[in-house]
């Protein structure tokens, strides 16, 4: 196969790997299918991997490409049956101990389609496996997820098989835009006990509708980037002097820092005032200890799938730090878009102090762009 | 209530009580009542509209409409004189009829496919536009020239970042007020005057003015006044100079044999599309164009919707749709595009048959025309002592400023030609006192040589 | 049993016409001008030559030289290839207010009586249109309780931005224009009643619905502040649901100081029925060319009445219609104004015709429209939900008012099929269907409206349509994804739309730009 690089090259190349293990638990009760111990049970209890029908529905409506694509997967069940039982001749790079799918195979498997230059990889599974993928590829490679698990809550997935085999398609057609997803990391344990906290985990680049952009009856339709910086230019324009800002992670509020002209650590907290960076990825004792001298606010955007704003465990904006700000001096941003990918569902906090989540809950107001507000519900019973 | 005297109307085909009836059954609803029950009572009208009617035949109706209009008088009883913003022109019977025609009458907002017509018509009126202009992009049309003169004026202040505006004097003062009110947000408008002989911009004025902070000059041509403004170049290098863009607005029909402003170097031309096909109606009649470079820093600007042609998936055909460019940056203070809505798109259409039927010698040949009749009417007017007809010692197009002796009554003078059959140029008294009284008068091709004769046999009357 | 209605086969008018453009030859005339005469002629010498040189145009205008015939067979089929009211079982277009334009009225508006006036006549010449306007005014008072109106607008946006011009000038009036600088209005309200208040300069709060579909009280009273200048609503919103609370919202919004501004261009159900005024509305439009029957003229012109309490009506734009009992008269004297909206008075013969309008309907026949237009949408929606795929978001198996906006959300699940395909495929089988203005906060929107003027026939047609696409959805989606396959034209390619490089608003920049013509 020829080296990567190939930007012109007329013939796309597809990634294709299923995670046959992902969603295992949920058809029998288990939350997520992390560790081999809560694969066993599962199999014990009579599941039957299903991200293999959800991986061959959504390549199905890929079909039409099959002389003009060069596919490539991994062998058995981590692609390769469900390509050959679409049509396609798939170009196998390597095996993997079928029944007995660990993450490695997964990174190891999304590093190789990376070195390979695909245009697009396509991979079928839950949380776990969008961790997976993110920790091998980053933002360098167009990934979607095809959705194989109990809920998602990264935004790398489509919303169903068939929307994530349209996407693909029109991401090889060039009809595509790309956008920045956040990889959440749950906390399974915690998941199958029935909080529902969330982390930002990391972020990967995925195709977006392009159709969604395209508005017959409005013209000049704001972009993302467009929107981040009249957010950002809005909460800016709100800062004051002597204030001090704790910035929690997601793509919008970095745009908050970039226009600042300060870096954002990717996945932390940085304390910021109008003019510098205090402290970078501080954590809760660092935030506790700034707190002590001056007044501070807190802006935090929705991250994930499903609107995390705050969350429980070893996260630096801690009930303690939240109760030193006070509840009015938490902002919240987030686009139109993050709010209508909500349907509906409110936004989540989740601190592990349920009093505090009762005083977070309700109606808050939303930076939505320049000189715009929306009022959006908050609420601690997230699932 | 209605329930009660069931009465079918024409309009209303599930009138009749049997076709309810089988729909209520199907909804499994008792009554239309029913249906209204997501209204609280409290919020319930038990009243009866205190409306007309009913008039039910269109026999009743057509007397009852018909009596009421019978007390208008209009300009094909009266020789008009009025201009103003609104123009009576020759409208091409082929015009009304495409205006007419029911599939565009009552279409709307449907896709470039079933509205293929709509859409390819809609993109002839902005090419036909843009040749007249000489400029690449206009818009679907706005509601009036007032409203493409105000987003044009905030389109400037969007692209340049600045807040302040140099407005001509000779601007129509009702245009002028549009303009203050759309403006409000943090625009300052100022206005800069004309020269009293000539009428003509004042340029020494303008260059004290114009600042870093200016970010649009505007002014029209011909004014408000009638005057044709001559330096358009040195405005536009004025204003150049410290960055601001220059804001023209015209009157199409004079393009055929008045240079558009671009080629004087303004940055976006507007003005009023009512001239080109269309009907007085009273005012109702307007529609506004915006028209720019092809340059991104102008396109993203418009509020308006602009239609491409595009290719489609079949080889050979042509498509449409809305240029659509994602806005990718964002400047400080931004307020947003304005809004877009309906406005006057059956006038844009009608307006596109207008310049097919015209073509370049019409347009040439109507400009001429125009100025033919308009220069006579200054000469007839001029030759009467005490009137200056013009008023101005410049050139003009179709409507001048004629001043009436000292102590004349402008009001009384038109009044005793509205006895004669005649509407007199609008009063200026009350806009512009400091000309005396003057009222602005307006000549068109449907004004014959006798017309315009009886018009100066009447004045000298009036005056004398 | 139900006799499922025969869908047509239908094909759109498709004439493959050149650009106007492409047509005629040098030297060809579609009319000819009224020439000057001769003695006049002599006596003005060359008229041109007198120009400031600079002014004067050398080049013609590169307009096309067509004959007349040939222009008229031109654009009456342009016409053809478009599917007007008139034409098709109108109910896609929602929020549009699709209903018939009779066609008398039509015949009123274009009396000389109408067409021939010059704005600016003396007013004893046009008393009879003046009294028009003046009736008019007096009948969205009795419709909607407010005390004045003022018909100059031209349409719906235009209208929302006069209201929010007034409440700007109200609140400036008391010394808050800086402080009082929000305006608070909801998701599903017109896009405009955000847009247009924020090009007035305000600062935008929107409502996201509760779990009934309209926003809640708490939601607003997290909005209000001492910041607030007023609250802009469609009621019902373009769900076509009705927020049973809308009173209170009006009070607690006057408790905060603000004004309330009620957008009605979804009036078409509530003709009769409920009014702004008893509501406690401070300011209100109406769209003529949705209830009021004017036509919608492919895209204006049309009016957007502003109604306004006596406290507000005079801020209301200038002039307005006065009538002493024996004359009218047009008012200038309103000092506190907002000043002009618009040229002159307002789009007049639209006014013409929607007074002809409510004349020939009178009480209740007004009424009925109202009773008709519900019972019409509650009907094809019980057809509608009928089809699998289909569901009405928020509170199922309520009434809704005048339109309905569907999801085909499962549908898409399912099939991959979204719904603009639906609505392309719709176009092949002579219909319009629309999605829902952006943002789609209901996912894969659909957005009907059957007004009062659609036969019970004509409902069962549409769901017929909707019906058959949904199942070829299941069947064979490619064929929707790739509709409209029986229409002027297929699928645009729409990158050129967003290239500056290759987008082309006019025909002279397409020629420029594309090297390779399109035919």
């Amino acid at each position: 196969m020829e080296t990567p690089g190939a930007k012109s090259r007329e013939r796309k190349r597809l990634g294709f790997v299923v995670n046959p293990v992902a969603g295992l638990g949920g058809r029998v009760g288990l939350k997520g299918s992390d560790g081999a111990s809560t694969q066993r049970e599962a199999l014990a209890r009579g599941a039957i991997p299903f991200a293999e029908e959800r991986a061959r529905r959504a390549l199905e409506r890929l079909a039409g490409l099959k002389g003009t694509i060069d596919l490539l997967t991994f062998a058995g069940e981590m692609g390769e049956t469900v390509a050959r039982a679409c049509g396609f001749a798939p170009h196998v790079l390597g095996s993997i101990r079928p029944g007995e799918t660990t993450a490695e195979d997964t990174k190891a498997a999304a590093r190789e389609m990376e070195r390979l230059g695909v245009d697009l990889f396509l991979f079928a599974g839950g949380d776990g496996t969008a961790r997976d993928v993110c920790d091998a590829v980053g933002e360098r490679i167009v990934v979607l997820g095809i959705p194989a698990g109990v809920k998602m809550h990264s935004a790398a997935f489509a919303v169903s098989p068939v929307a994530a085999g349209n996407l693909a398609c029109g991401c090889l057609a060039g009809r595509s835009r790309l956008r920045t997803a956040e990889v959440m990391d749950i906390d399974e344990e915690g998941l199958r006990r029935g909080t529902v906290s969330a982390r930002l985990y990391g972020y990967v680049r995925v195709p977006e509708d392009a159709r969604l952009l395209q508005s017959l009856k409005a013209p000049t339709p704001v972009g993302e980037a467009a929107t981040l910086a009249a957010i950002a230019a809005e909460v800016v324009e709100r800062m004051e002097e002597g204030t001090l800002y704790f910035i929690g992670p997601g793509t919008t509020t970095r745009a908050i820092l970039a226009r600042l002209g300060l870096p954002k650590t990717l996945l932390g907290i940085d304390a910021v005032s109008q003019d510098e960076l205090v402290a970078a990825d501080a954590d809760e004792g660092q935030l506790l200890e700034l707190l002590r001298d001056r007044a501070a606010k807190v802006i935090v955007s929705p991250i994930g799938g499903q609107g995390h704003l705050f969350g429980r465990g070893n996260q630096p904006i801690s009930p303690a730090v939240l109760r030193a700000v006070g509840k009015e001096n938490v902002l919240v941003v987030a686009t139109s878009e993050k709010i209508q990918s909500l349907r509906g569902r409110p936004l989540l906090v989740d601190t592990g102090d349920s009093d505090l989540d009762r005083e977070l809950s309700g109606y808050v107001p939303v930076v939505t762009g320049y000189r715009e507000e929306a009022i959006y519900r908050v609420s601690s019973e997230g699932t | 209530m209605s329930e009660e005297e069931p009465t079918v109307h024409p309009y209303i085909p599930n009138s009749v009580p049997a076709v309810r009836e089988a729909m209520l059954r199907a909804i499994g609803a008792r009554s239309t009542d029913d249906l209204f029950d997501a209204i609280p009572e409290r919020l319930r009208f038990r009243g009866r509209l205190e409306v007309p009617g009913p008039l039910r035949s269109e026999c009743e109706l057509r007397r009852h409409v018909r009596e009421i209009l019978g007390r208008n008088r209009t300009c094909q009883e009266y020789s008009s004189f009025l201009g103003a913003g609104c123009y009576q022109h020759a409208v091409p019977a082929v015009c009304d009829e495409v205006a007419q025609r029911s599939e565009f009458l009552t279409a709307y907002a449907g896709e470039p496919y079933d509205d293929h017509g709509r859409f390819q018509s809609l993109f002839e009126y902005a090419s036909l536009m843009g040749e007249l202009l000489d400029l690449d992009v206009v818009n679907v049309p706005t509601y009036d020239g007032y409203q493409a003169a105000a987003t044009a004026i905030r389109m400037a202040a969007r692209i340049t970042g600045r807040r302040e505006v140099l407005l001509s004097r000779a601007t129509n003062p009702d245009k002028l007020s549009k303009i203050r009110d759309y403006a409000k947000p943090d625009l300052k408008i100022e206005l800069v005057d004309f020269d009293p002989q000539t009428g003509e911009l004042d340029l020494d004025r303008l260059r004290r003015r114009v600042s870093a902070r200016t970010a649009a000059v505007y002014f029209e041509n011909p004014s408000y006044l009638g005057v044709i403004e001559p330096s358009g170049e040195e405005i536009t290098r004025i204003a150049h100079a410290v960055g601001a863009l220059v804001v023209v607005s015209v009157d199409p029909i004079s393009l055929g044999v008045l240079v558009p402003p671009n080629h004087y170097g303004a940055d976006i031309t507007c003005g009023d599309i009512q001239p080109l096909g269309l009907r007085m109606q009273f005012g109702g009649g307007q529609g506004g164009f915006i028209a720019t470079r092809d340059e991104e820093r102008f396109v993203r600007e418009y509020p308006s919707r602009l239609f491409g042609i595009v290719p489609t998936s079949v080889d050979g055909e042509y498509g449409f749709g809305d240029v659509a460019y994602e806005r990718t940056s964002f400047a400080e203070r931004e307020e947003g595009k304005e809004f877009v809505g309906t406005a006057a798109a059956l006038c844009g259409i009608t307006a596109g048959v207008y310049l097919s039927l015209m073509g370049p010698q019409g347009m040439r040949e109507i400009g001429e025309g125009i100025l033919a009749r308009a220069h006579y009417a200054m000469a007839k007017l001029a030759e009467i002592p005490g009137i200056s007809a013009p008023l101005f010692r410049a050139a003009h197009f179709q409507e001048f400023v004629v001043r009436f002796p000292k102590g004349t009554s402008v009001r009384e003078t038109n009044q005793r030609l509205l006895q004669r059959g005649i509407f007199g140029g609008k009063d200026l008294t009350r806009e512009f006192p400091e000309l005396g009284p003057s009222g602005l008068y307006c000549v068109s091709e449907v004004h014959t040589q006798a017309e315009i004769e009886r018009l100066a046999d009447l004045l000298r009357e009036a005056v004398s | 049993m139900r006799n499922e209605p025969r869908l047509r086969r239908f094909h759109q008018a498709k004439w493959d016409e050149p650009i106007v453009f492409e047509l005629g030859s040098p030297g060809e005339r579609g009319v000819l001008v009224p020439e000057v005469e001769p003695e006049l002629r002599a006596a003005v010498g060359d008229v041109l030559a007198d120009l400031p040189p600079a002014m004067r145009r050398r080049e013609p205008p590169r307009l096309p030289e067509v004959s007349q015939p040939q222009v008229v067979r031109h654009y009456l089929r342009l016409s053809q290839e478009t599917l007007g009211l008139d034409l098709n079982v109108d109910v896609g277009q929602g929020t549009c207010t699709m209903k018939y334009s009779p066609k008398v009225n039509e015949e009123l508006a274009r009396l000389p009586e109408v067409t021939e006036l010059h704005p600016l006549q003396d007013e004893g010449t046009v008393q009879g249109i003046l009294e028009i306007l003046f009736r008019f005014e007096e009948i969205l008072k009795a419709i909607s309780g407010m005390d004045r109106f003022s018909l100059q607008p031209g349409a719906g946006s235009a209208a929302i931005y006069a209201n929010a011009s007034i409440i700007r000038a109200y609140h400036a009036e008391r010394g808050e224009g800086e402080k009082r600088d929000e305006i608070i209005t909801t998701i599903f309200s017109h896009p405009s009643d955000a847009a247009c208040p924020k090009t007035a300069g305000f600062r935008i709060t929107t409502l996201y619905p509760g779990p009934r579909g309209y926003p809640e009280l708490d939601a607003l009273k997290r909005a209000l502040s001492e910041r607030t200048a007023g609250l802009m609503i469609t009621n019902p919103e373009d769900t076509g649901i009705f927020n049973p609370e809308i009173d209170e919202f009006v009070r607690l919004v006057h408790e905060a100081g603000g004004l309330c501004s009620y957008d009605q261009a979804n009036a078409n159900g509530i003709l009769g029925i409920t009014r702004a005024r008893e509501t406690g509305f401070d300011l209100c439009h109406f769209n003529l060319h949705k209830t009021f029957s004017t036509p919608h003229g492919c895209g204006g012109p049309a009016v957007g009445a502003v109604g306004a309490t006596d406290e507000l009506a005079p801020f209301l734009p200038v002039p307005l219609v006065s009538f002493d009992g024996r004359r009218y008269s047009l008012d200038y004297d309103r000092p506190r104004s907002i000043g002009k909206v618009r040229s002159f008075y307002g789009v007049v013969p639209a006014v013409v015709k929607a007074y002809a309008w409510v004349v020939n309907l009178g009480p209740d026949g007004l009424r009925k429209v109202a009773e008709t237009s519900v019972l019409n949408n509650n009907y094809l929606m019980t057809r509608v939900l009928e089809i699998p795929g289909f569901s009405a978001p928020y509170e199922p198996g309520t009434h809704r008012m005048e339109q309905v906006r569907y999801s085909l959300e499962e549908l898409a699940k399912e099939t991959g099929v979204h719904s603009e395909d639906v609505g392309l495929r719709a176009a092949d089988f002579g219909v319009h269907y629309w999605t829902s203005h952006h943002p789609w906060v209901v996912p894969e929107p659909c957005t009907l409206e059957p007004t009062e003027s659609f036969s019970k026939a004509d409902l069962d047609e549409y769901a017929a349509v909707l019906r058959h696409v949904a199942s070829e959805a299941r069947t064979d989606p490619d064929l929707v994804r790739s509709a409209p396959h029986a229409s002027t034209t297929h699928r645009v390619d729409p990158a050129p739309l967003d290239d500056p490089s290759r987008w082309a608003v006019t025909w002279r920049a397409y020629k420029r730009k594309y090297a390779r013509p399109i035919r």
